[in-house]
């Protein structure tokens, strides 16, 4: 074997590769694809929403859109990015010549395609009028999912299937890879803060993602062969389902958070040239933030008539969890006050993110609360809620990563006035798009329904604009990317950023990286 | 043989992943018309469904040996460094990690139905209207003899062949820890008649198991459909079954490589994961006994 081999020639690179690099470009890749097709889906729901009645599409066809931006949303674009980001950075943030099983890698990768054909190819026949895509919502409740779907919903149970064991394994890689792969002198409370972020994240994926495939799994039996999971006749319970989807749900909303309070726990000291405020806090915050979400499951279920000592438990649980969170936001803002300061575009992303995500995290604390959330469930409150953590939360932070590491990966920096035009878009749009939710929640409007009352119809005309403008503005960033995918900008320094060097690994090898990086570990002091 | 590798081997690349995905898609579509197309739920006219199933299940055996072959080849020439049986390991101990939880989704579910969701449908606690205005009728127990729908069935003692099930899958994990033993101890000849012994007793376990499935059906009435006691039995039984399968695979190839000599003393991850998982199932059919057969 050649100890330093460089890549295939051709396509089999891509297709045959076990390199960390090229399958976190592939991830990347393939996550960028699947949000701009959750995007379409996204744009179908606010062309029916602009105005009040049915105008664009037939209410069945907006619940398979509303369902399935919802599923390529979550398992299609931002955990692929996060797994992309984990498969570049951790390797090189840890000293390792790659990730601990570089074959089981690829596999992790190339199941997604696959997965999301059978998805998509649902979706694409639905539109062609061949049958109906999953249509009843992203967290698939029995029976909804069970007696009343349509056919395609047992091919969106093997793509989940599929999507699992895809996680699973990935997740799994970056554990061993942290465990076993550091570089000597790296302990575990030296490590950079994403990878702890990720080795947390990846202890959540292998233990919620084979109870989804457990949830599905008696959602295809139920819907074959009789069995009475989900079926109160029979002596089942539809909300039975709720728990089992919410005991994976809440801990995969964090799964899809905690890798971004990563992302922006590098960039914060870069930019504000000290570093991290509270790092042990950050880790143990985080770790909490991890356990925690283990038992706050039920707050998603508080209106289906849980006993009061469940609705009780599960509501300060949840509350709980605003500590640690709020040590995570003081500890950014402790680490800015009194840097010197500069605002390249990953830092703006990480400011916005931090702002707009704490907007999030406020929503949530009101919606924790039991007999408030009687009356906000199921409204669009809810949905400013979710938006304001996932989009100006979890994919800010993927922007903010792709912004900061972009020069590292390409060896050139980043069209600066594209990537400024992209952010401010991008803020100004989203809080368009989401903000108004908020009161339009608040007076009572009902998620996932086509058509509203007119009391409603100016807030969502404005949050249709806000969503459309969102939309264009990610072609800025697809844009950004291919312009430094293809090496052209100004070359960059090994260090990228003014006094990088001091804050990672990463920033001591060559801009862009080689094929293999540390193939004799360095040793860390 | 060359000295074990001290540097980190990152294979250079494979064609395996990409196929075994390929397999993988074509198995589970292949699964899904054929359910569809034998089942009444939704409309499915075609027949192929099987085929297609078949050919996954095919493609995926071939690619998966064909991969493993390569990683067999790589450790009998030494290219494993002691750092890479690590990850081996660890990836091997996070994997079992998955299917406890797996297992543990349909536990919970048991649990779930058995403590809550039959007595809330009986009207305990604040559900007595649930019950007087739904299914008056019904009442409460576990094994639920009775839906509320009017399903009956029969339940399976735990005393006969569960019991020897027990003993026999027991047994088995420590006959598996005595061929463990034996490869530590490098003694080829003891280690091939263990692991012969723990292959006999886990398919005699599938054998007895099938068995028992069909006293199920014929004699109990109890069936998959035969209401949540029949669901969660299946279910859980099942996927412990499938799971057995599995390992007895796996430890059957260890069979095999044992006879080869492919395990020594210093090398032999594979056989480890094969043992561990075994003693995952054994674990497994101990809560399966005492909380699905039993109590």
């Amino acid at each position: 074997m050649g100890e330093h081999h460089g890549p295939d020639k051709g396509i089999k690179r891509w297709l045959y590769t076990t390199n960390h690099k090229d399958i976190g470009t592939l991830y990347l890749c393939f996550s960028l694809a699947m949000f701009f097709l959750g995007g379409i889906l996204a744009m179908v729901i606010r062309a029916e929403l602009m105005y009040p009645g049915l105008q664009v599409v037939d209410p069945d066809f907006f619940n398979q859109m509303t369902t399935c931006h919802g599923l390529v949303m979550v398992f299609g674009a931002i955990m692929p990015a996060f797994v992309g980001l984990a498969n570049w950075m951790i390797p090189m943030m840890i000293g390792a010549p790659d990730m601990a099983l570089p074959r089981m890698n690829n596999w992790s990768f190339w199941l997604l395609p696959v997965a999301f054909s059978i998805l998509t190819s649902s979706i694409i026949m639905s539109t062609l009028g061949f049958g109906q895509a999953p249509n009843f919502g992203w967290t698939f409740y029995a029976p909804l999912s069970t007696t009343y779907a349509p056919a395609s919903t047992d091919f969106f149970i093997v793509s989940v299937h599929l999507m699992g064991i895809s996680s699973i394994m990935g997740a799994i890689n970056v554990v061993v890879t942290i465990f076993n792969l550091r570089a000597p002198g790296m302990t575990l409370m030296k490590m950079p803060l994403f990878v702890w972020t990720w080795l947390i994240t990846a202890f959540l994926l292998i233990a919620v993602m084979p109870v989804l495939a457990g949830a599905v799994t008696m959602m295809l039996t139920d819907r074959h062969f009789g069995t009475s999971f989900f079926d109160a006749a029979g002596g089942g319970d539809p909300v039975l389902f709720q728990h089992i989807f919410w005991f994976f749900g809440h801990p995969e909303v964090y799964i899809m958070i905690l890798p971004s309070f990563g992302v922006v726990s590098a960039i914060i000291p870069t930019f504000s040239r000290k570093p991290l405020f509270g790092y042990a806090s950050m880790v143990y915050a985080t770790a909490s933030i991890a356990l925690l979400s283990f038992v706050v499951w039920a707050h998603h279920m508080f209106t289906t008539g849980l006993p009061l000592a469940g609705a009780l438990f599960f509501m300060y649980m949840t509350m709980l969890i605003s500590i640690p969170t709020g040590v995570k936001v003081f500890n950014w803002v402790a680490t800015m006050w009194r840097g010197s300061m500069t605002f390249e575009v990953p830092m703006k992303f990480a400011l916005a993110f931090v702002i707009l995500f704490t907007i999030g995290g406020f929503s949530g604390l009101m919606l924790a609360m039991t007999p408030i959330d009687y009356q906000y469930h199921e409204t669009y409150f809810v949905v400013a809620h979710f938006h304001y953590v996932l989009v100006s939360g979890a994919a800010f932070g993927i922007f903010a990563g792709v912004y900061y590491w972009l020069p590292k990966w390409t060896g050139v920096m980043y069209n600066e006035k594209l990537a400024n035009a992209h952010f401010w878009c991008s803020t100004i749009f989203v809080n368009l798009l989401f903000f108004p939710m908020h009161f339009v929640g608040l007076a009572g409007m009902p998620r996932r329904i086509p058509d509203y009352s007119w009391q409603f119809a100016d807030f969502n005309w404005w949050i249709s604009i806000g969503g459309f403008g969102f939309g264009l503005s990610q072609l800025l960033l697809l844009a950004v990317v291919i312009q430094a995918g293809r090496g052209k900008g100004k070359k960059v320094s090994d260090e990228v950023w003014e006094g990088a060097e001091k804050w990672g690994l990463e920033w001591t090898v060559p801009s862009p990286a080689p094929y293999h990086t540390f193939s004799t570990p360095p040793v860390i002091k | 043989m060359a000295e074990k590798a001290t540097t980190y081997y990152v294979p250079h690349s494979s064609p395996w992943p990409i196929f075994a995905s390929i397999a993988l898609g074509t198995l589970v579509l292949g699964l899904v018309h054929f359910i569809q197309q034998n089942t009444s739920a939704v409309d499915n006219d075609g027949s192929l469904g099987g085929l297609m199933f078949l050919v996954g299940v095919a493609g995926m055996i071939t690619v998966l040996s064909l991969w493993w072959r390569d990683t067999i080849t790589e450790s009998l020439a030494n290219m494993n460094s002691a750092q890479m049986d690590v990850s081996y390991r660890m990836g091997m101990m996070w994997f079992i990690f998955s299917e406890v939880m797996f297992f543990a989704a349909f536990f919970g579910a048991l649990f779930y139905v058995r403590n809550l969701a039959v007595p809330w449908l009986a009207g305990e606690g604040s559900n007595e209207m649930t019950n007087a205005l739904l299914w008056p009728e019904f009442e409460a127990s576990w094994p639920l003899l009775m839906t509320p729908g009017g399903d009956t069935t029969q339940a399976m003692g735990p005393w006969g062949l569960p019991l020897i099930n027990t003993i026999i899958l027991i047994t088995s994990s420590v006959t598996c820890t005595f061929a463990h033993h034996a490869v530590v101890a490098g003694d080829r000849a003891k280690q091939v008649r263990w692991l012969g012994i723990t292959l006999i007793l886990g398919y005699a376990f599938l054998v007895l198991q099938g068995y028992e499935y069909k006293h199920a059906y014929q004699d109990l009435g109890l069936t998959l459909d035969a209401g949540i006691y029949g669901s969660t039995f299946f279910m859980l039984t099942g996927f412990h079954g499938l799971h057995v399968t599995m390992g007895a695979t796996m430890l059957t190839v260890m069979y095999f490589r044992s006879r080869k000599g492919h395990l020594t003393p210093d090398n032999h991850f594979a056989f480890e994961a094969a043992a561990w998982y075994w003693h995952f199932v054994d674990v497994v059919w101990v809560f399966l006994f005492i909380f699905v057969y039993w109590l």
